[in-house]
């Protein structure tokens, strides 16, 4: 090893931390940045910067750094790209020795890769738009607690999505109301009804009281139906031992599946009560409330494929996904990237997708995207087609707001979703003909053919704000 | 508007393609046709309707491991329903990729 001597002072980031010759290994995890700059700082310094920031690296050197061995434990920035159609902005590649982060733990992770860094100086702006968490790593997480193989074979749902409803008004109503609301939609066709987020444990409703009306509904649902049902408890509390009180009373109900909000929650809670669902045969779903806050802005934040892959290694086996075609933001090509992420066992890198490097999840179970938001009958022919069948179609509005009520809303919609189904495997091109498709299943149910008279002007088409870069 | 019409009383379903009309033979087959195509194995089960609720129903024979031909399974699918007739009898694809099942539905209702 090269002799070093201490030398105090201000030094280039590019000295140590820009690496353009270095190959990253297998073990190593990598991210990809993009940056804006402030004028008169080069890439090479910046990108070199914030490989330092988010790692061993401080403004200025320390004689502490002799201690250690810094080229081991160092992050590297080994590529700087254009960003396509935009030259304003640059991509950097930073690779991270796997020995800079705890075994299993997404907040140890982010607390680097998104920490102190996002807010320096030098930056206008920056975004994590994906990391690569090499399978060394991955192995050392829990991720989803059941999976979506699983989910199916406890639910006994095979050949369709899945189709659930949040029930509305999000805020309001009583333990016993919100029952008979979760009651009729399930009764109509409905695999799965959900609590809204916002919904914890307020005066109107406590938690206790739903859980266990809803519970009643379930049972008398899935008795009358001979169909297994769920509703999504949501123990999202104010501290962790207020959601373990929760989940353990919604096991004691005999309850398949409970809910999180994992970034309100936070990552902390969230493993931890994966770790609960893995040992207690529970199924979790997660909501994503705040995500937009974080993964909006095209130039600053985090992506929110970043944040996919922190819940699937963190752990849950439903995420809601956006829709594509509802009334959230959500590119086409970029979600078909994110729900690759969340589901498949290996994704290969794909730009025209916004997936900036392979990534290996060997085995661990996929994640279920939830599409919901706006959507109603005439979307379904296109979900169908987007998503496929592993995946959780929500209609809130969609159901509840049908002219008859809950559970005609319920029956129109998996109709629609058993229509479109058949279709596609009698070989019909499900999307370009849903027209067609939804209007002879309406032929055979009224419920069916009065939600489309009464969505059918509804579309949601305004321009996404947060597109892949592309030069255009 | 029309008027609001009153939701009957729930009836007893059987997942997936339930809310259809039962499905034509003509269907049925073209539904075999894509499990196949997807590379499943067909299998028949059968059960007593007050049993359907639980996972495991009677296995018909052995799943059709490798069988290509629609009209077997059709086939198999009309002999067990005559050797069953008060029984429900499904149809399965088994994923061996997923170790799980690519599809299920009903081919006959009991009785019918």
């Amino acid at each position: 090893m090269a002799v070093k001597t201490y030398q105090a002072g201000v030094k280039d980031y590019r000295s140590s931390y820009w690496t353009p010759d270095y190959i990253p290994l297998d073990t190593d995890l990598l991210a990809c940045f993009k940056i804006v700059v402030q004028e008169g700082v080069s890439r090479e310094e910046i990108a070199a910067a914030v490989a330092a920031e988010s790692s061993t690296g401080t403004w200025t050197t320390v004689w502490a750094d002799l201690l250690t061995d810094l080229d081991y434990y160092k992050g590297r920035a080994y590529r700087i790209e254009p960003v396509p159609g935009d030259n304003t902005a640059f991509y950097a590649f930073v690779a991270y020795p796997i020995d800079l982060f705890e075994e299993g733990s997404i907040v140890n992770v982010l607390t680097s890769l998104v920490g102190n860094v996002f807010g320096f100086k030098a930056l206008r702006s920056l975004r994590l738009e994906d990391i690569r968490f090499p399978i060394a790593y991955v192995k050392t997480c829990g991720g989803p607690p059941n999976g979506i193989q699983m989910e199916r074979d406890r639910m006994n749902k095979y050949g369709r999505a899945f189709l659930g409803c949040t029930i509305k008004p999000k805020l309001g109503l009583s333990a016993k109301n919100y029952g008979m609301s979760v009651y009729e939609c399930l009764r109509g066709g409905l695999d799965f009804t959900k609590d809204d987020e916002n919904i914890n444990s307020q005066p109107f409703m406590r938690w206790h009281h739903r859980f266990e009306f809803v519970t009643e509904a379930v049972l008398k649902a899935q008795a009358e139906t001979g169909e297994r049902k769920g509703h999504f408890l949501n123990v999202t509390a104010p501290t962790p031992e207020e959601m373990y009180k929760r989940a353990e009373f919604a096991k004691e109900l005999g309850a398949p599946i409970i809910m999180h909000d994992f970034l309100t929650g936070g990552f902390c809670a969230n493993t931890g009560l994966a770790n609960w669902c893995r040992d207690n045969g529970m199924l979790l779903h997660i909501h994503r409330a705040m995500h937009a806050v974080l993964d909006r802005n095209p130039y600053h934040g985090i992506h929110f494929r970043v944040l996919a892959k922190c819940l699937r290694l963190s752990g849950g086996d439903h995420l809601h996904s956006g829709t594509v075609v509802g009334k959230l933001e959500g590119d086409r090509a970029a979600t078909l990237g994110w729900i690759d992420t969340m589901r498949e066992s290996f994704i290969p890198e794909n730009r025209e997708r916004g997936l900036f490097f392979d990534q290996d999840w060997g085995s661990m179970p996929g994640v279920m995207p939830v599409a919901s938001g706006g959507i109603h009958v005439w979307h379904m022919p296109a979900l169908v087609n987007i998503f496929g069948d592993d995946a959780c179609f929500q209609f809130g509005g969609g159901t509840i707001g049908h002219p008859w009520g809950n559970a005609a809303g319920a029956t129109a919609n998996r109709v629609a979703l058993e229509a479109c189904t058949d279709a596609r495997n009698q070989g019909r091109q499900v999307e370009r003909e849903g027209k067609e498709v939804l209007t002879e299943a309406a032929q055979h149910s009224p419920e069916l053919k009065i939600a489309m008279e009464t969505w059918k002007e509804i579309k949601f088409e305004f321009d996404t704000v947060d597109k892949l870069d592309v030069s255009r | 508007m029309d008027e609001i019409r009153p939701y009957k009383a729930t009836e007893r379903k059987g997942e997936t393609f339930s809310y259809l009309p039962p499905l034509t033979p003509e269907k049925i087959r073209k539904h075999i046709a894509y499990m196949i195509a997807q590379g499943w194995n067909p299998a028949i089960e059968h059960t007593e309707p007050e049993k359907a609720f639980m996972h495991y129903w009677y296995l018909w024979k052995l799943p059709f491991f490798g069988e290509q031909s629609v009209e077997k399974v059709m086939a198999e699918i009309e002999a067990c329903h005559r050797a069953n007739s008060g029984h429900i009898v499904r149809l399965t694809g088994f994923d061996n990729y997923t170790q799980s099942r690519g599809i299920v539905f009903i081919v006959h209702q009991a009785g019918r």
